[in-house]
């Protein structure tokens, strides 16, 4: 036993050397141990990839990845130029078609051809907003009535019990259906899939941010409450004064799984709604079944993988700047 | 390095600049010059901003050739192609007005019109081209089919009937295992190809019933066909779940260059060229934008013009165009093989087909009334219409979907601005619609266009005259 805590103690005996060493190896695990882990990962996906071997050929390893992802990179910047080249052309004919036909209002249109790699990632990002914000309008008023009235909770808790668990692709034809019917426009603002993709992306992550709002408004601390009682806040100064700052943390928690879970939804909903996001690359490379596209879906997986990281660290620091609570464990 | 970028970026800008200036100059010339000596023949475009839905497959290359070459440009359009999940998405998008227009399933704007499937009138007057499908199956059906085939120097003697599946199929229902195939919509044409071809080879493909509500197609099969969609195919075959299918390329070469499969016949081989894909629009897509549809006609002849130019001498260059992700996105090798005039069946046996994809020569865009016969009479064959009809309804329900006069339209503008000659066409002024008989069908039977219900009697395997299921 005493052996043992001498070998614990060793790294942290005061001598001067020994504590820059200690302080190294203090912070060794933090920064040693995820770059240990990702050069194994690299290995092991080397190493797999190697010996598995489709029908669209070998699996791509990480360098094939590497080196598609510059393709992707090479497209945009060509296609940019196509757009360049497309503009001029317009002006062209617009003022071409003007000298002859001169009660012709010239427009600039959009750029007409395919999205790249980067124009898709954008597409799939507005979506996801969009339909997070949706869901945040609807599920934040509603889990503080829930979380102020027992009895509207009671009402509402099987209905959230129900549809929590539905997968985002039971949704989708629904959704695609009635946005087909109600959403006619001769010239809508909006194209039908983007709407269709956001409204599941709604549908799916309305729920972690509903229940958590509620748990948070139903669990003010009794002390509060009384306050409020004893100050006589009038219900409009009880919500801002007291509910709304008390339940905070928790609403962010909310907001936070449900943007995770919108990200992961939009994918699916994408892929099948033929969103021009990230979904549909996926789809379309996938369709394409050429010698490149298995590398090509795979630098989309780790983009979707570090965009949706990227996501729920802004998400993170949002949370912790408005937590009241600086000394809970926020990961 | 960032410096002598801008000065390379602003030179590029200055020559650009010079020349649109330029082009500018002559074109405000040339119309001064001509001004009001006409207005253009056919009127400025209603809507100008079009997207059009494609499914990923060779045969919508004049689509991708319009839009690289500036031919719909040329015709005041700003088109958007985009690829679409399946052929269901895509009839549904054209319908409801997502989509302008799209490469359609010949059958598709039939089969809508008559209310096969969602019911809506879509109408047609470009026909994208002839023939460009194959039947590939599995490499264990190949072995064993092979036995029943006849060698010569070695090779299997070309074209392959079902006579040799048959046996195959026999010991598979005598085993109690169901022989499954794929095709890739019940209106496509690869439907009618394989089913024309198992039953001339003796084998029961199956009766639809859709007065029963059955639509899968399998009463009294003997081969089960189910849908797969086009890009699906090798990979359902090599999971085992059917053991051959009927498809546009590039998916039967991709079955040979993967190792998964053995193409047995091209449907030139089946139906010498064969009417294949046709561009769809909605009725009253159609109706509301009569300038824009015969100038999207415009643009598509010319494509198929270039495609089929100097004996497919631009072919490479479609290829390539074709390789890109977002249109086919195949390997350029594998697209080539097909787009180029030869076909490989098994492994190392390459066999020149020359027409095998035809875009433009023997009138392939022209919209025939008797193409859009042929797949009504094979509609009824199959039970998908489920009750007799007279030759007059065959007549006017391809009246009413192909319309030869938007073509004709589009092809004399085009030849009255020098783009086209009248030799190119067929002479508007007799053209009935009508083909000649045909018989170059793999069982030999002759077509008629203009007597469907005779036709029909010549099947055995198939409904006929006033049989209904």
């Amino acid at each position: 036993m005493s052996k043992m805590t001498t070998i614990l103690r060793l790294p942290s005996s005061p001598s001067n050397a020994n504590s820059v060493l200690s302080r190294l190896y203090q912070s060794m695990p933090v920064l040693l141990l995820p770059v240990i882990g990702l050069l194994m990962f690299l290995a092991i996906w080397n190493g797999v990839a190697k010996s598995i071997d489709t029908s669209l050929g070998q699996f791509p390893g990480p360098a094939h990845v590497f080196e598609q992802a510059g393709t992707l990179v090479d497209e945009h910047i060509a296609q940019r130029e196509k757009a360049d080249a497309f503009y001029q052309r317009q002006e062209a004919r617009n003022a071409a078609r003007m000298a002859q036909d001169p009660t012709y209002e010239p427009k600039v249109r959009d750029f007409t051809g395919a999205p790249t790699f980067f124009d898709q990632i954008w597409t799939s990002l507005y979506t996801v907003m969009v339909g997070f914000f949706i869901a945040s309008v609807v599920a934040v008023p509603l889990g503080i009535l829930c979380g102020l009235s027992k009895s509207a909770y009671t009402a509402i808790n099987p209905l959230i019990q129900l549809f929590k668990p539905v997968s985002p692709l039971a949704w989708l034809p629904l959704v695609t259906m009635v946005v087909s019917a109600l959403y006619v426009s001769d010239d809508p603002a909006f194209s039908k899939s983007f709407v269709t993709s956001a409204f599941t992306v709604s549908l799916c992550c309305l729920w972690p941010t509903l229940i958590n709002t509620a748990v948070g408004v139903s669990n003010i601390e009794k002390d509060l409450i009384n306050v409020s009682k004893v100050l006589r806040l009038t219900p409009f100064a009880h919500l801002t004064k007291i509910v709304l700052p008390s339940s905070i943390p928790m609403i962010f928690t909310g907001l936070r799984l449900s943007l995770g879970i919108g990200w992961m939804v939009l994918i699916a909903a994408e892929m099948l709604a033929q969103n021009p996001g990230l979904g549909k690359f996926v789809w379309d490379e996938f369709q394409n079944g050429s010698s490149e596209s298995l590398a090509r879906i795979m630098v989309a997986v780790l983009t979707i993988g570090a965009i949706g990281f990227v996501l729920d660290r802004l998400m993170l620091s949002i949370q912790r700047a408005v937590s009241w609570d600086k000394s809970s464990v926020l990961r | 390095m960032t410096g002598l970028k801008a000065t390379s970026l602003l030179e590029r800008f200055r020559t650009v600049g010079a020349s649109v200036c330029a082009a500018l100059v002559v074109s405000v010339a040339t119309f001064s010059t001509s001004v009001s000596a006409q207005a253009p023949a056919v009127g400025w475009p209603e809507k100008e901003e079009l997207k059009f839905g494609f499914i990923k497959l060779t045969d919508m290359a004049p689509l991708a050739v319009a839009y690289e070459k500036g031919f719909f440009e040329d015709e005041g359009l700003y088109v958007t192609l985009e690829a679409q999940a399946n052929w269901k998405v895509l009839l549904d998008r054209v319908i409801d007005g997502q989509l302008d227009g799209a490469h359609m399933l010949a059958g598709q704007p039939l089969g809508a019109t008559i209310g096969f499937g969602t019911e809506s009138h879509v109408v047609t007057a470009f026909s994208m081209d002839l023939n460009g499908n194959g039947i590939t199956v599995s490499n264990e059906i190949w072995e064993k089919m092979k036995a029943h085939i006849p060698q010569e120097d070695g090779k299997p003697v070309h074209p392959i009937k079902a006579d040799y599946l048959k046996p195959v199929v026999d010991e598979y229902r005598n085993a109690g295992k169901p022989f499954n195939m794929g095709m890739v919509f019940p209106v496509s044409t690869h439907n009618y190809e394989l089913r024309y071809w198992l039953a001339a080879g003796g084998i029961h493909p199956g009766y639809y019933a859709p007065h029963k509500g059955d639509t899968a197609g399998q009463i009294d099969a003997q081969a089960l066909l189910s849908v797969t969609p086009p890009p699906q195919m090798p990979a359902t075959m090599e999971a085992g779940t059917i053991y051959g299918y009927c498809v546009g390329e590039p998916w039967n070469q991709q079955a040979v260059f993967k190792g998964i499969g053995v193409p047995v016949i091209t449907d030139y081989e089946i139906w010498k060229n064969n009417p294949e894909k046709v561009f769809g629009v909605s009725q009253g897509w159609a109706d509301k934008y009569p300038n824009t549809h015969i100038r999207v006609v415009k643009a598509l002849i010319r494509a198929a013009m270039w495609l089929d130019e100097n004996d497919n001498a631009n072919r490479p260059e479609a290829v390539k165009i074709l390789a890109k992700s977002t249109y086919v996105g195949a390997d350029e090798d594998v697209l080539a093989n097909s787009m180029t005039g030869t076909f490989e069946y098994e492994k190392g046996d390459k066999r020149d087909v020359p027409d095998f994809n035809v875009f433009f020569r023997y009138n392939a865009t022209y919209p025939y009334y008797s193409d859009a016969i042929w797949y009504l009479t094979q509609m009824r064959r199959w039970g998908q219409i489920s009750e007799a009809k007279s030759d007059d309804w065959y007549k006017e329900t391809a009246k009413k979907v192909y319309k030869p006069e938007v073509y004709a339209q589009a092809a004399k503008a085009l030849i009255a601005e020098g783009k086209a000659k009248a030799s190119d066409f067929p002479e508007f002024g007799t053209e009935t619609g009508y083909k000649p008989p045909q018989s170059e069908f793999i069982d030999g039977v002759t077509f008629d266009g203009s007597k469907p219900n005779a036709y029909l009697e010549r099947f055995d395997i198939g409904l006929k005259g006033d049989t209904v299921l």
